[in-house]
């Protein structure tokens, strides 16, 4: 699947929720599913500060994909974390650069982006993408 | 009691408000309170009758219009017990108030080595301005620590005054943890060793009686939009003989008497500290807010808040697995606590689905989080327009929390 798919997918899967409650709570469960993230990056190198939650993201490149892990202290941004994961981890490079990430917004979570509310989600996407940029560059230059 | 709540909640058009489908309940009073509706008129009134620049035209509204703002300022005066109106300066807040004294005071009289003291308390508004002003004179900044029920160790603020203590700033009322300080005693110690007070009023004017004649403070600051008042204005109170001493912190108009290019010299008081147009429509409507205050009764506020303080406390109580942080002997209507196991921002946002507005984080107060080894809390911080019933739908809303994290 590629990454529209999988966030329509995604859509697709939210769209039964009628209650807020019922959509939070399948949150919780998609934060019990997250790989946990190995130990060693959960250190403030690899920190993604909020004020209101803190998130740590890893890259690593692997027969030309990210495998991206992560976590969070908040149970909420740790369930949209792993909706990240799922769409952003083991991809190529290239194939991130460009993306479009529409999914948060449609399905109804989109307040979880705002700049105010600062809890790592924001910075987090960003970060994947620097990730790609850098991977990207990487693989152009050729290996040294 | 004679404290209708209901008449009270009827003068606040935002609280009939609904939020994602629950009527509001909004418990964040000490980031900001809500307007009566006196005061978004005033406004209103203002810019479609009266707006004019202050101090300027010889003209009809140039002239109602400064009336006006000189009334706020008397009004104000009046409010905190100044001595006199040019003791009273408008500015954008209380944080533009202290940057503005740790300016002035800071050019004139901080030099190499000298030391400013602050508490462990302290918003980030009564630290940051410090700390860049030390920087600048290579001055220190000492902090008075705090216990575990989030009370000023009153014992170490002896040792901490020497001969190089040139300015306390303190806050009256921490933002965080609720705790009232004891700001006339520590006045008077100061003052026994010739060292000025400066005294962050942001969470204390709301509450209860402001006197800064008998608290004998040299300075007092607080923001326009934590009394019902507008954003964007805010007061600084200075003794005269202070601000006359002091210089100007922001050159333009209105706060000059002659320009040349030679040589400028600066109005008096309270015009010096006035640079450009001030909020003057902002001032105008704080005295509105400030005047119904007054005519609700400053002193019914403060018992009724405190009994709902007190309401609030024994409800978080009798919840399990509550830890309230901030216990000290004298607090005012704000509570910051967590819920064991569960982050405060998983607890705010489910709480915020239920309509109910409450801050979670570090609240612009980061060493006090140090201070009790936590990222942050949930705080409810509570105004005389809150009700009993809203507590209890606080308290449902964490039971929710813990139901779906616990």
């Amino acid at each position: 699947m590629n990454i529209r798919e999988v966030q329509d997918e995604i859509i697709e899967e939210f769209s039964i929720f009628g209650e807020w409650m019922d959509k939070y709570n399948y949150l919780i469960e998609l934060s019990n599913s997250l790989p946990p993230i190995d130990p060693r990056y959960k250190t403030n190198e690899y920190l993604i500060n909020g004020c209101q939650s803190k998130v740590w993201l890893h890259a690593d490149l692997k027969d030309n994909k990210i495998i991206f892990t992560a976590d969070s202290d908040a149970i909420i941004t740790k369930g949209i974390v792993a909706l990240l994961i799922r769409v952003m981890s083991n991809r190529s490079p290239g194939e991130l650069i460009n993306t479009d990430l529409y999914f948060i917004d449609r399905i109804g979570l989109k307040q979880n982006l705002s700049p105010t509310r600062s809890n790592g989600l924001l910075a987090m996407m960003k970060q994947m993408k620097l990730y790609a940029i850098a991977f990207h560059a990487k693989q152009e230059k050729g290996p040294a | 009691m004679n404290f209708d709540v209901d008449k009270i909640r009827g003068d606040f058009p935002i609280l009939k408000k609904t939020v994602n489908n629950y009527p509001l309940v909004y418990l964040d009073n000490a980031a900001t309170t809500q307007k009566p509706k006196i005061v978004i008129d005033k406004i209103r009134h203002l810019y479609s009758q009266q707006n004019s620049s202050i101090h300027r035209g010889v003209h009809w509204l140039s002239e109602q219009i400064t009336e006006n703002y000189e009334e706020a300022r008397r009004a104000v005066k009046e409010f905190i017990n100044a001595r006199s109106d040019h003791e009273v300066i408008f500015t954008s807040g209380a944080t533009g108030s202290i940057n503005a004294i740790a300016f002035s005071f800071g050019e004139k009289f901080l030099n190499h080595n000298d030391e400013v003291i602050v508490s462990a308390m302290e918003h980030h508004a009564n630290i940051v301005p410090w700390q860049m002003l030390c920087e600048r004179k290579g001055a220190s900044l000492k902090i008075i620590p705090i216990n575990d029920k989030g009370e000023l160790v009153m014992e170490s603020l002896d040792d901490m005054l020497t001969s190089r203590t040139r300015l306390i700033a303190l806050t009256q009322v921490s933002n965080s943890l609720g705790t009232v300080n004891p700001v006339e005693e520590i006045i008077e110690m100061a003052h026994g060793r010739d060292i000025p007070v400066l005294i962050d009023g942001a969470q204390s004017i709301q509450h209860g009686i402001v006197d800064v004649r008998m608290m004998d403070c040299d300075f007092f600051v607080f923001s326009g939009h934590k009394i019902y008042g507008p954003n964007g204005i805010g007061v600084l109170y200075g003794k005269e003989k202070w601000l006359e001493e002091l210089p100007p912190y922001q050159g333009g108009g209105d706060m000059v008497d002659t320009v040349t290019f030679e040589k400028t010299t600066f109005n008096r008081l309270p015009f010096k500290f006035e640079a450009g147009t001030t909020n003057y429509t902002g001032a105008i409507a704080l005295a509105t807010a400030l005047n119904y205050i007054e005519k609700t009764g400053r002193e019914k506020i403060a018992d009724y808040e405190s009994g709902l303080h007190e309401y609030a406390a024994s409800r978080l109580n009798e919840i399990g697995g509550i830890k309230i942080y901030g216990t000290a002997k004298n607090k005012i209507s704000i509570i910051s606590f967590l819920i064991e196991g569960i982050h405060p921002y998983d607890a705010g946002m489910i709480l915020d689905k239920m309509g109910i507005a409450v801050r979670t984080g570090t609240h612009c107060a980061q060493p006090v989080m140090d201070r009790f080894e936590i990222d942050g809390t949930i705080r409810a911080s509570m105004a005389f327009y809150n009700t009993r019933s809203e507590i209890d739908r606080m308290v449902e809303g964490i039971e929710k929390v813990k139901q779906m994290f616990g």
